[in-house]
């Protein structure tokens, strides 16, 4: 499903000295697998979401994701290939100012879907991550657990193949983060790949998966069924 | 924004109206050419005819010899009838048959006038140079000066409305990158600040349109009930005719403007 194949990126012109944030990084995830990121901050985590997302181009080495090489995928075909993925941030980022409802149906409207369909498949969503009472909800009187679910629900009202998630849970308390671990497994179980970024020790330890640890840009240790590693 | 069009549309009444101004007054500089002694009407006739096909010409009279006569009598012995009497049997002025031309462009009359004074059979070219020259330098200014205008305006409303239409971005630049995330098209992301900018340039162009269109309008009644003695050369052009050209441009320009700007300030929001 996603092939990373000698990938670096080096980001520069910004700063004086140039950073290889990802160095030759090569690795494989099957579909339908669920895949933890760890490692130290400024490791290079964020970059390979990135580089996923087409948000930042691979500066050697080839990304492939479902057969397809996008490091050579036409901008005007970015957008078309940016709905097979479901992205979820650390900071939620869903819309200030509309409800729940409209943050999930929002995504589909984008991607002009009949509104009779939105109908529909916007509280089935809803229902999935456990929201079906606070559609009507801004935001703001949201707590970050449940925003974060809206955000999923939000990712996810499409379909996409993969889900990606930065960081999910940065913002919570063991307890919500733990939830929303559970709920990204869920998703995991009804067949979508599910790629976790994140810091957090005991969830990693907890939910036994595939674990790729990552350190100053390169792949360190990457193991089946594991645990966050002993280095800290 | 409004006012860029709204000088815009005030300065185009002047240029224009100056430019008729000028035309009315080249209207009355004309060229008269006379010919060589014991030329036959036949002869002078001919020449005609070539001069008449030549495409910078736009009006041409036959002044015959007699038509001269009266008229320099009505001029010079008005009152004196018997003055005049004395020439009666032989006309002073008989190789006086000459045409009056009118060009079409004043600006060409230098080089007419040598043409003229080349044909064979042609005595004399009169024409007013200086007239000539004044006229067609005010012409030149005006276009100059007022394109440069059009062009800063023109400049300055673009920048006004990406300013405006790049604050509404400003305030949606979230939304506009969660939309990117999820994979909105650049088309679809772009298509309602395009929209709000056409809107704000159309309504930038009608209002400036609505108050030129009132403030003409009085302008017209003013010189009409007014400055009649001046109204031989200071004739306003018709409202009509004025705004069958602004209305047109302006809109155009409003959205060209409202669409260029706005989508000017997107671009650099829809990179990566
Ligand atoms: N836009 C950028 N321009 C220049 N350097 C950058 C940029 N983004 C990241 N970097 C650098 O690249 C390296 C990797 O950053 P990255 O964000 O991938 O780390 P991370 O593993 O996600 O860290 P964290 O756990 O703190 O989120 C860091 O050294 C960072 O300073
Ligand atoms: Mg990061």
């Amino acid at each position: 499903m996603i092939e990373f194949e000698h990938v670096s990126k080096t980001y520069d012109k910004a700063t004086d000295r140039e950073t290889k944030a990802v160095r030759d990084v090569s690795l494989k995830i099957e579909k339908g697998e669920f895949v933890f990121i760890v490692g130290n901050s400024g490791s290079g985590k964020t970059t390979l979401i990135r580089l996923l997302l087409k948000e930042i181009d691979a500066s050697q080495g080839i990304i492939r994701v479902g057969g397809t090489d996008i490091t050579k995928l036409k901008r005007k075909m970015i957008p078309r290939y940016r709905r097979r993925l479901g992205v979820v941030f650390q900071d939620f980022r869903l819309l200030k100012d509309k409800n729940v409802y409209e943050n999930v149906a929002f995504a589909q409207r984008v991607v002009v879907t009949p509104t009779r369909e939105i109908r529909r498949r916007v509280p089935e969503v809803l229902a999935m991550v456990g929201l079906s009472s606070k559609y009507k909800s801004l935001p703001s009187q949201l707590s970050g657990g449940e925003q974060q679910r809206v955000a999923i629900a939000r990712a996810l009202v499409n379909r996409p193949e993969i889900l990606l998630a930065d960081e999910p849970t940065g913002n919570m308390d063991p307890g919500n983060a733990w939830q929303i671990m559970k709920l990204l497994e869920e998703i995991n179980h009804m067949g979508t790949t599910v790629v976790v970024v994140t810091h957090s020790k005991e969830i990693v330890d907890k939910m036994r998966k595939r674990v790729i640890t990552m350190k100053h840009g390169v792949v360190v240790t990457d193991r089946e069924e594991s645990g966050y590693g002993n280095e800290n | 924004m409004a006012a860029c069009i709204f000088l815009f549309c005030i300065l185009y009444s002047v240029v224009v109206n100056v430019q008729h101004m000028v035309k009315a007054m080249e209207d009355t500089v004309g060229v008269t050419v006379f010919f060589d002694e014991g030329l036959s009407e036949e002869e002078i006739q001919a020449i005609g005819d070539v001069i008449s096909a030549r495409s910078e010409v736009a009006d041409m009279r036959f002044v015959s010899a007699e038509e001269a006569w009266e008229s320099y009598k009505e001029d010079y012995f008005a009152g004196m009838p018997e003055l005049a009497e004395g020439f009666e049997e032989d006309n002073p002025l008989a190789n006086s048959a000459s045409y009056e031309l009118y060009l079409n462009d004043i600006e060409d009359q230098q080089e007419f006038v040598e043409y003229l004074e080349s044909i064979d059979g042609v005595r004399q070219v009169n024409y007013s140079e200086i007239a000539a020259q004044g006229l067609s330098m005010v012409n030149s200014v005006v276009g100059y000066v007022s394109m440069g205008l059009i062009l800063i305006l023109l400049a300055v409303a673009v920048f006004l409305i990406s300013n405006t239409i790049a604050i509404t971005i400003n305030a949606r630049r979230e939304e506009i990158k969660i939309m990117r995330m999820i994979g909105a098209t650049n088309f679809l992301i772009r298509s309602p600040f395009v929209v709000e900018g056409i809107i704000i340039g159309l309504f930038g162009a009608g209002i400036p349109l609505v108050l030129v269109y009132y403030a003409y309008s009085y302008a017209v009644r003013f010189c009409l009930s007014h400055l009649s003695i001046l109204s031989r050369i200071l004739t306003l052009l018709p409202v009509w005719q004025v705004f069958q050209v602004l209305v047109p441009v302006s809109l155009g320009l409003g959205l060209g403007i409202g669409l260029f700007g706005s989508w000017f300030s997107i671009r650099k929001h829809l990179r990566a």
